[in-house]
């Protein structure tokens, strides 16, 4: 059994993981444009098709409005497809996106997640993809390189099932996730190939089957169609663990829809997504060393929000602080907030939640801070003052 | 399917791709003009539609009147959409053996001169393997004529309406075929459905090179040029009887003109029988209209010149 098999780490940057994830994955469409700091995943691939390691065409768009389009019409045509982007690139596609999804489009795509102008900043936040968070992907939140690589397999598996058919999201935090370099178990080319057989499209773009695709729908017809997208997402759960359970047998790797650490009795919980998760835990870690009561859980399937794997973590806590990494300004929460309340909601729990938006345009967030934010969250507890409802900023100089 | 130059109408029967019952207006001269490109094209076939009158009309859901696979994403990603199924198609056939297909991508003036003009470079720029029809009925019909990038100076729209000051549209039409042709693409031509001939020939032509081709394809709208629903081919035969349409073609660089007009007729006569422009005959206008006149002249001499150059 390889689950046995100590593994040979290979060095690699999460975008190289990706790219290397993809090769494996057999794609036979890549079409894309360059912006920082997704650009070396497609480097990687633009290597593996012109040295004759991918059998696959890579278009070399002139937009990412283009290179969404590209991928919407080859994945229309029957071919497994694969993208990159972020930041104004996910902006710039936003149209798109919403037909990748309508037409039920099996795309998987990497989100170097980064600011979005102005001012015009490089580096990490999640408002690119929460700027499309309607728009009908899946999106799934890495937390490491290992999970990248894991992830990209998954994502395929899972946006090509007959039951899904829609696009899914990879996000990586960029720099902190793309450019960092760590070690990576891979799977053989022949247990990717198990796992992942080539696409076995069901309706797809040919003369032996003439179809109308992107059809006109007016009143009488859109509501419904619009309505399948939401009836599909409300399968991924199931799927995705489905799934995770195949891979996890082949890999002893699974992530599950959250990532819970020392969640059983935490008073406090803090919840957030991508690499943060990493660094809080070292928080959390030494909070518990000093006898508070800290857990942690990441989000890491993000739409469909996990609504199930989340509230058996939370639903004991006394209070919650969630971390997000984007803003919606004028908004009662951010994001993340906004989700975890109406799941409290439904839930019947008045569980108080701190919600910071931390972090934006790539500033970076220490263990330190993690342990300051919920020291004072449990002193207010213990000193039974009320938690602040509404949105703080963390980190921010005024 | 046809083999060769087309020489009698009786070879297009039967090759319709086009089912009857579509929505678009009595008169429209865009359908026919696409029903001719569809009866020439070689098979098989897939067609790519920009979001335009002829979307809306072929494909109100859930009925279509394509008989070929079509696909429609945006307004102005058609020439993407051909790339993207083009290079599928092209790795699916070395890889599992899919049949190779013929692939058309139509687009309206304002998904083609306007917002699709990106995407149709970039398109043409990497050499995909297709055909771009460009059907030009000269401003954005489908949202209720306002004036595009490709309206003629002086023309009435919505957005250039005939006022006490300004009258029509200020600027000359863009000439996109020129734009086309500076990416060096194998073949692009200007075509008209009044001279069905020329137009299948061209077609044919352009599905010939292994590489990206580009049609012009005049598309006289009875709404927007405001003239009657029995008239469109004959509006259409005007804009080449008095030059307005030069019908030429750019085969591997070399210019040559497919339909002389030695003796054309007044631009005026196209002018007088459509709305949008016969108020540039009215006195007051003829400043417009010599600009309108010199433009014509200019395009049709350089045509000639360009053309003598390669004979």
């Amino acid at each position: 059994m390889s689950l046995l098999q100590p593994k040979t780490l290979k060095p690699m940057s999460t975008s190289e993981a990706i790219a290397y994830a993809v090769k494996q994955a057999n794609v036979d469409v890549i079409a894309a444009y360059p912006i920082t700091p997704q650009t070396i995943i497609v480097e990687r691939l633009s290597e593996y098709v012109n040295n004759g390691e991918l059998d696959a065409e890579y278009i070399a768009v002139e937009s990412e409005h283009s290179a969404m389009s590209a991928c919407v019409a080859a994945s229309l045509t029957g071919a497994r497809v694969f993208t990159s982007t972020a930041s104004q690139g996910l902006a710039l596609m936003h149209e798109v996106l919403y037909i990748a999804s309508s037409l039920r489009c099996p795309i998987v795509m990497a989100i170097a997640n980064r600011a979005l102008s102005a001012p015009i900043n490089i580096h990490c936040d999640h408002s690119d993809m929460m700027g499309s968070r309607d728009a009908g992907w899946i999106q799934i939140f890495v937390e490491n390189g290992q999970q990248a690589y894991d992830r990209i397999f998954q994502a395929f598996k899972l946006a090509e099932d007959e039951d899904i058919l829609l696009p899914v999201g990879v996000n990586l935090d960029g720099f902190f996730l793309s450019h960092a370099v760590e070690g990576i178990a891979t799977i053989s080319d022949s247990e990717a190939a198990m796992f992942l057989p080539p696409r076995k499209a069901k309706y797809y773009i040919d003369s032996s089957m003439p179809m109308t695709f992107g059809a006109f729908a007016l009143p009488d017809w859109y509501f419904e169609i619009k309505h399948q997208v939401v009836e599909a997402m409300e399968k991924v759960p199931k799927k995705l663990a489905e799934i995770e359970e195949i891979y996890y047998k082949m890999t002893g790797r699974r992530y599950g829809h959250v990532g819970a650490y020392k969640t059983d009795d935490a008073e406090v919980c803090l919840i957030c997504a991508g690499s943060a998760a990493a660094t809080a835990k070292f928080a959390v870690t030494s909070l518990r060393e000093k006898g508070i009561k800290a857990g942690l859980l990441s989000i890491r399937l993000f739409r469909p929000f996990p609504a199930e794997s989340i509230l058996p973590h939370i639903k004991d806590v006394k209070a919650l602080v969630v971390m997000d990494r984007a803003m919606s300004p004028g908004a009662p929460s951010a994001p993340i907030g906004q989700d975890i309340k109406t799941v409290l909601y439904d839930a019947g729990l008045n569980i108080p939640v701190a919600n910071y938006v931390y972090g934006l345009g790539g500033r970076d967030i220490s263990v330190a801070e993690f342990e300051n934010i919920i020291t004072k969250i449990i002193e207010d507890l213990k000193a039974g003052r009320p938690i602040e409802r509404g949105v703080r900023y963390w980190g921010l100089r005024i | 399917m046809l083999v060769g130059e087309v020489k009698s109408i009786k070879e297009l029967y039967g090759l319709d791709l086009i089912a009857p019952g579509h929505r678009a207006c009595a008169g429209c001269g865009a359908l026919v003009g696409v029903r001719q490109i569809l009866m020439a094209s070689k098979r098989p076939l897939i067609v790519v539609n920009a979001t335009s009158c002829l979307e809306v009309t072929s494909t109100p859901y859930p009925q279509t009147m394509w008989k070929v696979p079509w696909v429609h994403l945006l307004f102005e990603n058609a020439a993407t959409a051909a790339s993207g199924i083009e290079a599928a198609l092209k790795v699916l056939s070395r890889k599992y053996g899919r049949q190779e297909h013929y692939i058309i991508a139509f687009g309206g003036d304002g998904g083609t001169f306007d917002i699709g003009i990106q995407a149709l470079s970039g398109a043409l720029e990497r050499g995909h393997r297709f055909l771009y029809v460009c059907y030009d009925n000269e401003a954005y019909m489908n949202t209720g004529i306002q004036r595009s990038g490709a309206t003629p100076l002086g023309a009435a729209t919505t957005t250039s309406p005939v006022g006490t000051k300004i009258v029509g549209k200020t600027q000359q039409k863009k000439d996109l075929l020129e734009i086309v042709v500076a990416h060096r693409i194998p073949y692009a031509a200007t075509a008209s459905p009044s001279h069905w001939k020329d137009l299948v020939n061209k077609v044919r032509k352009a599905q010939s090179y292994d590489g990206p081709s580009f049609i012009h394809l005049i598309a006289p709208c009875t709404r927007g040029w405001y003239f009657d629903t029995s008239e469109a081919i004959k509006v259409a035969r005007l804009a080449v009887e008095t030059r307005y349409w030069p019908l030429y073609e750019v085969e591997n660089g070399r210019y040559r003109i497919t339909h002389p007009v030695p003796n054309p007729k007044p631009l005026e006569e196209f002018l007088k029988v459509q709305r949008r422009l016969s108020h540039l005959l009215l006195p007051e206008n003829a400043e417009v209209l010599e600009r309108l006149k010199a433009y014509v002249n200019e395009r049709w001499e350089r045509l000639q010149r360009l053309s003598a150059c390669f004979a």
